[in-house]
């Protein structure tokens, strides 16, 4: 594989100073033209945010950065906070001026306060280098950005979630539409990037839209940032180009001969090794960044029940489907290890599924079932054998 | 009428589920416009931002729901009414989403039919209890919603023991948990409807219940008991404290002698209880149910609602009298009303500081308890301690309000029971009684006759309407109908949270000779301005008290009347269950109906009034007796719990 440009090579502050120079609507179109889509996971059009926000009338506005990676098996965010802070500061005082915000917050994740005074060093070293505050880089432009700390709810890295977490409520995603674009922080127009949308953005402003275009896929530009982990030779974080199949990917990794993938985190798909040759790309397999390999020897019920686990436990529980469906689906997957379940409630419990991923109120619940489902559908012959059909 | 200047809302539900959010949705500058939804095929036009359900709802197509409420702010939490919207991933829920475009939707395909059923089944699998071992059979949302989904077994199972212990502290509310649906509503009542915030959401995922501030009993928690939460559960999670077992033993007691008095509201709502439409007044079917009942007296708390008007209109009098002339500067103005046992509650924990304002005067319920044990016992021989006074009231706080330590002034316990509406009609039910079938018959004497003013202290406005209609007659010596056609005093009705009326004293007449002993003459009160201000629902207290806080127009008021409920009693936390605003103003109707039905409308020409001031309490209203009696002092309870 050739290799790529990384932020690692990007020059400092050079988005920002290009983005000094260009209008409100040339920033935005800027990233329309990019392509770029949310890091988070759910792949929303990066320049069509900006776009709405910027659009929405409001004497305040807001630029929140959701460093609340919580998704199992994500850990790309800290390692870009650790290492590229300034290129996330950089991204977030761009989309301040994009949109019209004078204040941008930092939502950091509980778990990550360790990183907290290594990332205020950096935001007082940008304030004194006039690239914070007012009159950025002797401009008129004026943002500045605070940390806010959450408290280890896996749900507050939902958008909407973290905006009442934000306002001092408990951490429950609301009801969309409105949207933050329009209703957001403290009622007024609000973007909520990833940290890793953030640090690209800031990338695409320097090193322009075709650079940026020129890896990936036509329907996913550029390239991602993955955490790759579990049964490989070389877990750790990797820049690859978007659109790289599950076979390239296990290769690069020294995963070769895995029984399955996780791609996308507990809420993703579980890739079975007779579709390695799909790609990682949101119009194929979508994912925030999470990769998790799972070896031969790995029975697929264990990872079933890992991650159901963890849902049951982080479920914010305000709307049924995802408040009792991932406790239904958990005692699902117990019953099969212990050969108890028929198989008309393993259907029943797919049926569960599917409700839960339409009628769920926020992305928790519509995509905690995924694992489940994509392990029945893709290991039926291991499942199988565990049924009993004696009713 | 001058305008109300209130402050915005002071919940302290999330900003993004207080109602307004949705209009909001649509941009300021939208709104005002209309946009059409195509709904199974058939167009109809809303004003922007309507929510799905709404729409629906005008041509005829019922989504149904389990934590909306139409007294509510927006939660679309329990997903029973998701919806297919074209174009949407997702099915979204009907009752949170406003139309701000044109939509197309689908209410009843393969994929929400069987999400709404999962929902159902999902909530049936935690729902511990059987339904015909439930207070709320028949009466349940959920019952009704598993009927309709045609739920025939428990697919995902069905508990088989209690999780969660039931909470019987409080005098007024009883909490099961193991029935709770999480669809949160009494936790937006308590915070968002009544702003009194005593219970919340805790924990996560199926971990999550609702509760008090540190798991506390309700009955140690600052509480108002104002059952509002109960109205408005969906199932028997929430429920009134029930005393009826207590009330039959006592009518089934040969040495007893059950005296029962009943509040105007209920006979306004428990025809509800009986399939009739709400606002159907029922007062005198009421009255042979009682009897057939076994109830050995039936008395009209209006008699009480007269006697209050007159205390706590002589202690204004008097209060007015010692601030302007006798220029006392320590007297508590302005004098806030006391007949709402949820209002009182409330103040004493958030408003303590303005416990001297509250009228020392007890509630009707309280006083008629203190006058049947002391006066009634006394008249016809009978040993008060064999007397059961049972008041039936449409207020769950009027069971904390007679076992308040301090009400017990007759020497014995004023009060003994208070019923609600709910409980009494499952009474006559269980009598066998079918009350709107029943014959008319009349309130008993010695306190037969009642006035139009006692009848409508049930609704909002109803104790400041009957104030004022005696106060204007006593210090003007004019009649009332004079100043407002057919004694209606229409500023003051009505259902706006907050209502303010400035009456101006030209004229004035002689002191009439009940209060002769108190004040020499009226010319003190000449060409002076009256003003008064009526709010419902604690809410609304909370705004006019922070206003008099911060010496704004309602602190240069004479006197406020506070009730703890929206809409006044007809909307208590003891009335048939369910609740709207319309089934409020139905109830409201039947209440003035009533009221303009009288021939005496005016509490100081009740005649019984008269009598028991000539007979019984003979120094006069304010005097030593009445003090003794019909007075009462309060509690600083203060928000803070050990």
């Amino acid at each position: 594989m050739s290799p790529l440009p990384t932020f690692s090579t990007m020059a400092p502050e050079a988005g920002l100073k290009q983005a000094m120079a260009l209008s409100r609507p040339d920033i935005i179109e800027t990233m329309k033209q990019s392509g770029l889509k949310g890091r988070g996971g759910a792949g929303f059009p990066t320049g069509m945010k900006w776009n709405f926000a910027a659009a929405a009338q409001a004497e305040e506005k807001f630029v929140i950065c959701n460093a609340d990676e919580g998704e199992p098996g994500t850990f790309k965010d800290r390692v870009i906070l650790q290492d590229h802070a300034d290129l996330v500061f950089e991204g977030m005082t761009i989309a301040g001026k994009a949109i019209g915000a004078k204040e941008g917050i930092v939502f950091l994740r509980g778990e990550y306060t360790y990183l907290r005074s290594q990332l205020e060093a950096v935001l007082d070293r940008r304030r004194k280098q006039k690239l914070l505050g007012k009159a950025i880089l002797g401009s008129d432009l004026e943002f500045d950005i605070r940390i806010f700390m959450g408290a280890g709810a896996y749900i507050c890295g939902e958008e909407t979630a973290l905006i009442e977490a934000l306002e001092g409520f408990r951490g429950e995603p609301r009801n969309r539409p409105p949207f933050p674009v329009n209703t957001g922080f403290l009622g007024r127009p609000s973007i909520v990037n990833n940290v890793e949308t953030l640090a690209s953005a800031a990338c695409i402003l320097q090193k322009g839209v075709d650079w940026w275009k020129a890896t990936g896929t036509e329907h996913s530009t550029g390239i991602k940032i993955f955490s790759v982990s579990g049964d490989c030779g070389k877990p750790g974080v990797y820049e690859f180009p978007m659109g790289i199949t599950v076979a390239q990917l296990l290769k690069e990794v020294a995963g070769e001969g895995a029984k399955a993938v996780q791609v996308g985190g507990a809420s993703g798909l579980c890739i079975p090794a007779s579709q390695f040759q799909r790609a990682i790309a949101f119009e194929d397999i979508p994912t925030g960044g999470s990769i998790i390999v799972f070896g031969q020897q790995r029975d697929m019920l264990d990872v079933l029940h890992n991650f159901l686990d963890f849902f049951v436990d982080e479920s914010c529980g305000q709307c049924t489907p995802c408040r009792l469906g991932n406790r239904k689906l958990l005692e699902g997957v117990e019953l099969l290890k212990e050969g108890k379940c028929s198989m008309a409630y393993l259907q029943e419990l797919c049926a569960l599924g599917d409700t839960m991923q339409i009628a769920s109120k926020c992305g928790l619940g519509q995509s905690s079932p995924s694992a489940f489902l994509s392990v029945v559908k893709n290991f039926r012959e291991e499942l199988m054998g565990r049924t009993y059909s004696h009713v | 009428m001058s305008p109300t200047p209130v402050q915005e809302t002071s919940s302290r539900a999330p900003k993004s589920q207080q109602s307004l959010t949705i209009a909001r949705a649509a941009g300021g500058e939208a709104i005002g416009g209309t946009v059409t939804a195509t709904i199974n095929g058939q167009e109809v036009k809303v004003p922007l931002g309507t929510t799905i359900l709404a729409a629906a709802e005008e041509i005829g197509v019922r989504i149904p729901t389990l934590c909306h409420h139409p007294d509510l702010c927006v939660a679309g939490v329990c997903r029973v009414c998701v919806v297919e919207v074209e174009g949407q991933r997702t099915l979204q829920a009907a009752c949170a989403f406003p139309i701000t475009s044109p939509i197309k939707v689908l209410t009843h395909t393969r994929k929400v039919r069987q999400s709404r059923r999962h929902v159902i089944d999902l909530l049936l699998s935690e729902h511990y209890g059987e339904c015909y071992a439930c207070g709320r059979n028949n009466n349940c949302e959920l019952q009704a919603l598993a009927k309709e989904y045609g739920v025939d077994f428990f697919r995902f199972g069905h508990p088989s023991k209690p999780k969660y212990e039931i909470d019987c502290s409080s005098y007024s509310v009883i909490r099961d948990n193991n029935k709770c649906v999480l669809c949160r509503r009494c936790v937006r009542t308590c915070i968002d409807l009544q702003e009194v915030g005593t219970i919340e959401v805790a924990g996560r995922s199926d971990k999550s219940y609702i509760t008090t501030f540190k798991d506390k009993p309700l009955g140690s928690v600052v509480c108002i008991n104002c059952g509002q939460c109960i109205n408005r559960c969906p199932t028997g999670a929430l429920r009134a404290n029930d005393p009826t077992d207590d009330v039959w033993a006592a009518i089934d007691d040969p040495r007893k002698h059950v005296v029962i008095q009943t509040a105007p509201s209920p006979r306004a709502a428990i025809g509800e209880c009986f399939g009739l439409e709400p606002g159907t007044p029922l007062t005198y079917e009421l009255n042979t149910a009682l009897r057939m009942c076994g109830f050995d007296r039936i008395f009209d708390t209006n008699f009480t609602a007269d006697l209050t008007i007159i205390e706590e209109g002589t202690e204004l009098i008097l209060r007015l009298h010692k601030a302007l002339v006798g220029k006392d500067a320590a007297i508590a103005l302005p004098q806030f009303t006391s007949c709402s046992p949820g209002w009182v509650k409330y103040l004493e924990h958030f408003y303590a500081e303005y416990i001297p304002n509250l009228s020392s005067a007890k509630s009707p319920q309280q006083m008629f308890g203190a006058v049947i044990k002391t006066y009634y016992a006394e008249k016809h021989g009978i040993d008060p301690k064999d007397i059961v006074t049972v008041a039936l009231m449409p207020c769950s706080a009027k069971k904390f309000e007679c076992n308040r330590s301090e009400m017990d002034d007759s020497g014995f316990k004023d009060v003994d029971y208070g019923l609600t509406t709910r409980e009494l009609a499952k009474m006559i039910s269980e009598a066998g009684l079918e009350l709107p079938k029943l014959s008319k018959s009349d309130f008993d004497a010695p306190f037969g006759t009642a006035t139009g003013s006692g009848v409508i202290f049930g609704a909002t406005g109803g104790v400041m309407e009957a104030a004022l209609r005696t106060v204007i007659e006593l210090v003007t010596g004019t009649k009332v109908e004079s100043l407002f056609d057919k004694a209606n005093i229409i500023p003051v009705r009505g259902f706006e949270g907050v209502k303010y009326v400035e009456l101006p004293i030209t004229d004035v007449g002689p002191v009439p000779d009940i209060l002769k002993h108190l004040v020499p003459d009226w010319n003190w009160l000449k060409g002076a301005t009256l003003k008064v201000a009526v709010a419902h629902g604690t809410a609304n207290a909370k705004k006019v008290m922070e206003d008099i806080k911060a010496g704004g127009m309602f602190s240069e008021c004479h006197f406020i009347e506070f009730m703890g409920c929206p809409g006044g009693c007809i909307g208590g936390g003891g009335q048939p269950i369910p609740t709207s605003p319309e089934i409020r103003s139905a109830r409201a109707r039947a209440i003035y109906a009533e009221d303009a039905a009288y021939d005496v409308r005016k509490s100081h020409e009740n005649p019984d009034v008269l009598t028991i001031y000539q007979e019984f309490l003979t120094d006069g209203p304010c005097g030593r007796k009445s003090h003794k009696l019909l007075h009462t002092h309060y509690v600083p309870r203060g928000k803070y719990i050990e």
